[in-house]
This record gives structure tokens, sequence and C-alpha cells, in this order.
């Protein structure tokens, strides 16, 4: 057996680290690891809640509307607040934007360079020339729209910041509503922006996935997932989380069934903490660090699902939607991406025809002395929900479980691995210096290390670090 | 090419109708061309940060990012665009720091984290041991024709440091020095980092405020350029995020940040915070975000020599004249830092929280402190511990919960 370390990993938001053991060319085991941690629930306690909102957004650059909306939605939930419809719909509108805007810059700019011929000068050299199989004219095109999806990347952050005021860290989502009131000219504008993405990602995205998954067919059968989803569902077409356009679900043991977030809990088995018990619940989580825990070996805690270890992101959507269920591999990972950007896209036109122009988009409101509230939506790469506790109204504790945690978790009391784990474990390995078959599993699920952190000790050992 | 006057004119343009940076690139790329030395290389750490300034840097794109790479600048080592993996990318890196020695530009995204000798923030094994963020930051600095810190986290710790900053996370310059160019915001502008780095290429080093930002960019108080300013001299204010108004009554440092965003705007819209009926938070400003919080609340009335002014009604009482007094003395005072350590100081969370959570991670420290002799090191000689010794670790400002902090001078008048 022999053990391979890759850092950083590229082409994700902050890098990864991956040590992999071989057993000849398989994959026999596989622990992925953070390399960054800066501590965010510490600098949220004892802050006014309404601060949540854009102190969250700056946890992360790609994701930012996800961690506003989250924080958002805690703090009304502890305040008991119901938005206006109106900017329900700006909500989503201003959130759907960030979204087009992460599938395109991750579909063209992080995943697209595993499979294409890149052009001939830095940053792109040096260049993997692994298992390259498109030809010259498919190559061409592809990297015409690769240029092409940059430029939509940006247009999709205009979009955004219409009615956001700038990207990425939006203004235009608060407690309360959202600050602007749609009006005609706007609405234009967006209408004409959003059109032209919707039409990109019909005449380029869809195509382009198509050609990847046609000549790289044999990623339907690698880097298969726990085959487990959960989703918290997101866009509420009214107030609060009783109608939603994206449902909420699990799959679990073959079978769908309703989402019950009670049944959220980390587990400390292997982590440096110590707390009244093995298991917690985020919203009462009380363990403290504790470096001297025998069984410890990680700060990162491991969020899991009724004990069962849960793959999240646009194709757990798809499948607990039923919109696509075609496997759970690398590919239709790629796929059920796309499929995503275009569904939320055309959503946002009808979103743009329901607007009121005009009509109040802001509730005034009186922060309670105390409460305590839960804030789940799907971020781009999966479920992301936010716990806060308001005490003296200030924010007394705050918790915060990341799509990143519960894909790159460790190992739980049952052994179980995190998902990204069990999807490389496996895996037959035939580029040995650039591992490139491992970076197309681990890119396939968009992953974003702003959003996770952890600790690495000089000894190489892993000193793992819990969310942020 | 443009001559510097003609460049700075087109930097501070009041209304720009399109991107500065698209105005830029063509005449960029053929200095470079005329240039004997080809393309500058740039070099793209990414230390402390949530990623942010690549995405914005990537919103650039108008052709730009296409432009920039293939015609404008060599850019050697970013993480978040390169082809390869692991020890590959690492070779690249060391390849161009030694091709380039003294001739690089080194682009430092995020914040040097000094917590444990820099182990908060791993950047690459190196001939199997893990290199911290502070060591390679070093490394390139040493080596680096120039150094510019983009945004708010590289220039001056930003959200990364933000109280209790259990990272321990400063600025670039804290670790670099003084010559570091600061691109702060958050995210930083594209046109404000394009147009450094145009300046820098074809120009040298450009004018600079007492915190080493570019005037060009940060040279005006966006107060005074705010297109609600007249509601300001008015009296009239929002009292919630989403009205039409001037935003000060509900926390908007406009009075105390410089930058041009109501001219240059975001995203190539027409829209920026205040145009979106929400405060400004002065993302630019040294101690962003600490002295920015509450963001919705109005900061606290400022002293100056002859009364303490009540600004909403200043605005009304006083008149333009007094008004440009107040907005001097705002100038003066943040030049002096006077100001800025009251706000910071008002603005903490009252109740220090969760003591238990900070004294738990000090007390790992104490009880497992890193063995020098296991220090990461890229180069023996330039060690994180070495580090540590050189840099002041920032001291996390604590307040006795309740207490309240008065400027003398607001005491004085407070006798009156």
């Amino acid at each position: 057996m022999e053990t391979h370390t890759i850092l950083p990993l590229t082409r994700i938001h902050q890098p990864l680290r991956l040590d992999i053991d071989l057993e000849g060319n398989t994959v026999i085991d596989s622990r992925s690891s953070g390399t960054m941690f800066r501590g965010f629930e510490l600098m949220l306690k004892g802050r006014d809640p309404r601060d949540a909102t854009y102190l969250c957004e700056r946890i992360c650059g790609i994701c930012s509307t996800a961690h506003g909306v989250a924080a958002t939605s805690a703090i009304e939930d502890a305040i008991g607040l119901e938005v206006t419809p109106n900017a329900a719909l700006m909500r989503n509108l201003i959130y759907g934007a960030d979204i087009l805007q992460n599938h395109l810059r991750h579909f063209y700019v992080l995943a697209l360079p595993d499979y294409i011929d890149t052009p001939n000068f830095p940053p792109f050299v040096p260049k993997s020339n692994f298992d390259k199989r498109l030809s010259k004219a498919e190559n061409d095109k592809l990297l015409e729209s690769y240029w092409l999806g940059v430029d939509m990347s940006r247009l999709a952050h205009q979009l955004l910041a219409i009615y956001g005021g700038k990207a990425p860290h939006q203004h235009g989502i608060i407690v309360g509503g959202t600050s602007m009131v749609p009006d005609a000219d706007r609405n234009n504008r967006f209408r004409g922006l959003l059109s032209s993405l919707l039409r990109f990602i019909n005449e380029h995205m869809l195509p382009n996935t198509e050609l990847i998954a046609t000549r790289y067919n044999d990623y339907f059968k690698i880097g298969k997932g726990p085959g487990t989803f959960l989703s918290y569902g997101m866009f509420p077409q009214q107030q609060g989380r009783s109608k939603l356009k994206y449902p909420a679900g699990v799959y679990l043991n073959g079978k769908y069934a309703e989402l019950d977030p009670g049944l959220i809990t980390e587990d400390n088995t292997f982590t440096w903490f110590s707390g009244s018990k093995a298991q917690e619940k985020p919203a009462d989580a009380d363990s403290l660090p504790d470096r001297h825990k025998k069984s410890g070996y990680t700060w990162l805690k491991a969020p899991r699902y009724a004990n069962q270890v849960m793959e999240m992101g646009p194709l757990a959507r798809m499948w607990i939607s039923g919109d696509y269920r075609n496997g759970t591999s690398t590919m239709d990972r790629l796929i059920a991406r796309t499929l995503d950007a275009k569904k939320i896209a055309t959503w946002m036109l009808e979103w743009l025809d329901e607007l009121a122009p005009g009509q109040a988009t802001f509730t005034p409101f009186e922060i309670p002395d105390s409460g305590s509230g839960i804030g789940l939506t799907e971020a781009m790469r999966g479920s992301l929900g936010h716990w806060v506790k308001i005490e003296a109204k200030k924010i007394a504790h705050y918790q915060i479980i990341t799509p990143t945690a519960w894909l790159f978790s460790p190992k739980d009391k049952n052994g179980k691995r995190g998902a990204v784990d069990t999807a490389i474990v496996g895996t037959k390995v035939k580029d040995r210096d650039n591992f490139s078959e491992i970076g197309r599993i681990v890119r396939s699920f968009d992953p974003c290390f702003s959003c996770s952190a952890h600790l690495l000790e000089p000894q190489g050992q892993i000193d793992e670090f819990r969310i942020f | 090419m443009l001559t510097r006057r003609e460049f700075l004119s087109l930097c501070t343009k009041a209304a720009l109708t399109t991107s500065l940076a698209e105005l830029l690139l063509t005449d960029l790329g053929q200095a470079v061309l005329a240039r004997e030395s080809g393309k500058p290389t740039v070099i793209w750490l990414e230390l402390g940060s949530c990623t942010g300034n690549s995405i914005s840097f990537d919103n650039v794109a108008t052709p730009s990012v296409k432009e920039l790479f293939s015609n404008v600048i060599d850019v050697r080592y970013h993480w978040l665009f390169m082809n390869v993996e692991g020890h590959n990318t690492l070779a690249a890196l060391r390849q161009a720091q030694k091709e380039k020695s003294g001739q690089y530009i080194l682009v430092v995204e995020g914040s040097a984290m000094l917590a444990d000798g820099g182990s908060w923030d791993i950047v690459a094994i190196e001939n199997g041991r893990p290199v911290t963020g502070l060591a390679m930051l070093q490394d390139l600095g040493a080596k680096a024709k120039h150094v510019i810190a983009i945004g708010t986290c590289a220039a001056f710790g930003g959200p990364s440091a933000t109280h209790p900053n259990p990272s321990q996370s400063v600025g670039v310059q804290e670790v670099l020095g003084n010559r570091v160019i600061n691109t702060p915001g958050c995210p930083c502008h594209p046109d404000w980092f394009i147009g450094t780095l145009y300046h820098l290429i074809n120009y040298g080093i450009p004018e600079m405020d007492a915190y080493n930002r570019p005037k060009l960019f940060y040279g005006r108080l966006l107060h005074d350029q705010c297109q609600r300013r007249t509601y300001f001299e008015k009296g009239i204010f929002a009292n919630n995020p989403g009205e039409p108004w001037c935003m000060f009554k509900i926390g908007c440092r406009g009075p105390i940040t410089f930058a041009d965003c109501p001219n240059r705007e975001w995203n190539q819209t027409d829209n920026w915070p205040v145009g979106c009926n929400t405060p400004c938070i002065g993302c630019v400003e040294p101690g962003f975000p600490d002295i920015s919080m509450p963001f919705f609340q109005r900061y606290p009335d400022v002293p100056i020599p002859t009364r303490t002014v009540k600004m909403e009604k200043a605005a009304l009482a006083l008149g333009v004249g007094t008004l440009g007094a107040i907005g001097m003395h705002f100038a003066g005072n943040i030049i002096t830092k006077r100001l800025r350590k009251n706000l910071a100081e008002t603005s903490m969370p009252l109740n220090p929280p969760g003591p238990h959570n900070l004294a738990q991670l000090e007390g790992i420290k104490a009880v497992n402190p890193v063995p020098a002799a296991q220090q990461p090191a890229s180069d023996p000689a330039v060690t994180a511990q070495h580090a540590i010794q050189q840099v002041p670790t920032q001291q996390v400002r604590t307040r006795k919960p309740g207490s309240r902090v008065k400027p003398k001078r607001l005491r004085r008048t407070l006798k009156h």
C-alpha cells in the first residue's frame, strides 16, 4: 500500500488536501480535508442579529448569497417575521442569479479543463494532457464556449447587482425583506440579461455537457456516491417554508421521505470536542474543544441525518424533485448541475412576471429579547443550515453546517466515510503523476473550502477544524 | 499609449459609462507588447480568504479574463485557474519564482494568519512537509518586485480578522512591510485592481494615501460623491433600509469611507450599496468590519473642536459651509486614527462572546505548542517561527461588559 498526498487540489475555492491510499492501482482509502480556518461562528457571538446577513456572506465569495439567505432566514425565524410575497420573489431572483453565476463558473472555469485541451499560455500551462478524448474541432468549440462561459458568469453577477446592489457580497437581501422595490425599468433590464443567460444555457451549456457526457461515458460508472440524498428545499413562493419551489426531502434506503430537521446531528466520536453526548443537535451543540480527548483525531464534526451519510447538491435536488434520477456518478453530477441552471433560469422568468412593481418589499420589525431560529436553504453545492439563538437582543449562539462539512466529513462512530471519500474509494488510478481521475470526481461535487476549515500540523498529521 | 495625465483623468471620470478595465485593456495590452521584457509575470497567492476577490477579478471579463491572460499578464500561479494538481502546481510556482526573481508582481488575496505559527492556513506540501501561507508569503514577498494586496483581508485583516480574530489574521503589510500596495474592498472592485496594476506596469508606483491605497481610487470621501448628499444636507433621512433617502441614520459609513463607489458603481450596473437603499458598510477601511458593526446602527455623535455634532441635525442647522468643516474634520480624524479607534470600541460586541471558547483555543496553543524544529518551512531561512518573531500579533480588543467609551471631548461637552 502506498499513500499519496495532493495539496493543493486546484480549481476549487480554497484548496483541498487529499490523502489517498493505493493498493496497486485501486484507491482503498481516502481522507479529504480543507486547510484553512477562520472561525466565523466565534465572530458572530455578541453581534446585533441584523449583522448576520452581511457578515455571513463573507464566509464564501462564490456562494455568499446562500449564506446571506440562510442567515436572514434564521434571524427572521427567531423574530417570527414574515416577509411580503414580493420580497420572497425578489429574494429568489437575487439568489437565483448567484446560483447561475456559480454553475456557469463551475462548469466552465473549474470543471471543463479536466476534459479539454486548454490554451497554451499560463495559467493554463503547465498542462495535464492525460486522457483528452475530444477531436480538435470539438475541443475548439468547447474552448470558445469556455471564454463565453466566463463572460456569462460575469453577466449573472450583473443580473444579481440590478436588485442586489453589488456582487459578490450582495446588499439587497436583508432581515425584513429586500431593500429595493421592483420597478418596470429594472425588471426590463433583468429580463434582457436573464434571457441571454437562458439562451446561453440552452445553446452552449447543455450541448457542451452532453458532448462531455458522451465522450467520457465511463464516468457514469466512476465516482458513485453513497446513494443517499438530502435536500432542504429552496425558493419559497410565499412566506416561510410552506410552499417551496424545490421540494425538501430525503432519499434513504431506497425510499423517499419528508425532511425532519430534528434528525440532523453532528457526530463527535472522532473529534476533539467533548460534550454531554457523542452526538449533538446543531441548535444546542454544547461541546467544547478538548484537544486531549483520547478518541479524537479531527476538529471537523461529522453531520449525519438519522445516522446516515448524505449526498447533496444539484444531483440530490434532481433526485428528490424527480427531474433526473439516472445515477449517482461523476457525470450525473455534472449533468444535474447544468439541468439545475436551466431549471432555475426558467423559474426566474416566471418570478419576474409575478413581481408586483411598486409594492412593498420591506417589513419593519423589532428584535426580540430572546428567541431561536433555523435557516435552511439549498446552497449551490448542497444543503446549508444556520442555527441561531438570541439573548438580550444579541446573538448568543450560532452554528453553521455547510454542504462542505457534510460532503467532506470524517468517519463517524459507525466507521462510515463522508460522501466524497465514499465516491473516491474504489477508483482505478491510471494517472499517477496528476491523479486526473480523482480530480474529476472531487470537482463534480463543486467543493468550496472557503466554507470548511481545518488545521494541519507540521508533522503532516491532520488536525481538522470545525466549520469556519 | 495613454499619458499618465490622460490615464488619471480616465480613472477619476465622474460618470463612467462602461467598465474602466474595458477601456484600458486594449491600451494595456499594447503597452505590454511594447515592452522588451514581455508580459509582466504575476503570481497570485491566496491566503485566509473567501475567494471573493478572485471572483470579482473574474467579473472584469469584457473580454478581460481572456484578454488579460493571453495578452496582458503572465499569470504563472493562481490555483483557481491552473490545470495541474498538487506537486505539479508547486513546481510551476517555484519555476516562475526562480526565473523571474525580482521581477514578478505578487498579488495576495486574503489575510496572513499568525495563529499557531501560521499553521491554520496550509497552502502546499513541499518535500513532504506542509508549507504555511505565512511562510509562503514571506518567501514570495522577498523576491517580488511589487506586492499588491487585493481585498480588505489582504490589506488590513478585514473580515478574517473580525473580533475576536480566532486565526490572528493580519494584513499583508504587517508581514512584508510598507512596500505593499493596498487595493481594499470587500470585494475589491475590478477597476480598482486593474487600474492599479496598469499604473504599476506603466508609470510605476501610484500616489498613495496614509494606508497605502492608490489615491486614484481611494482618494475622495464617499460621502462627498454620494448621489444622496442633498438629502443629507436637507435632513431627509431613511429610518429603514429600503427607503430612497440618506442612509446616515441607519448606519451609513459613507462619511468615513474613502472610495468612489457612487461614481463607479458595481458590476456594470447603475447600482451600489446606497443605490440599493442600504447603508455603505465602509468595506475599504482599516478595521472593517468591526468599525462598521452594527451595520444598521447610526454611529456615535462626533466631537469637533467647538461642539458635539449630532450629524442629522447639524445638516439642517449649520448649513453647507460647516458641513465642509465637518467633512474635513472626519478626514483629519481618519488620518490620525482617532475616530477609527472610537468607532471600533463602540462597535465591538458589548458582551464579549463566549470567552471560554477563545480561552480554550488559547489553551490549546499553550498546551500544544508547535516545536520550533518542526516548523513548516519552504526555505530554511524563512520559517514561520521567524515570521512570528518579526510580526507583532494583533492585539484582540476586549472591553468590559457594559462599559461605554466616551471620547474625552464628548465628556467635556456633556458637562456644560
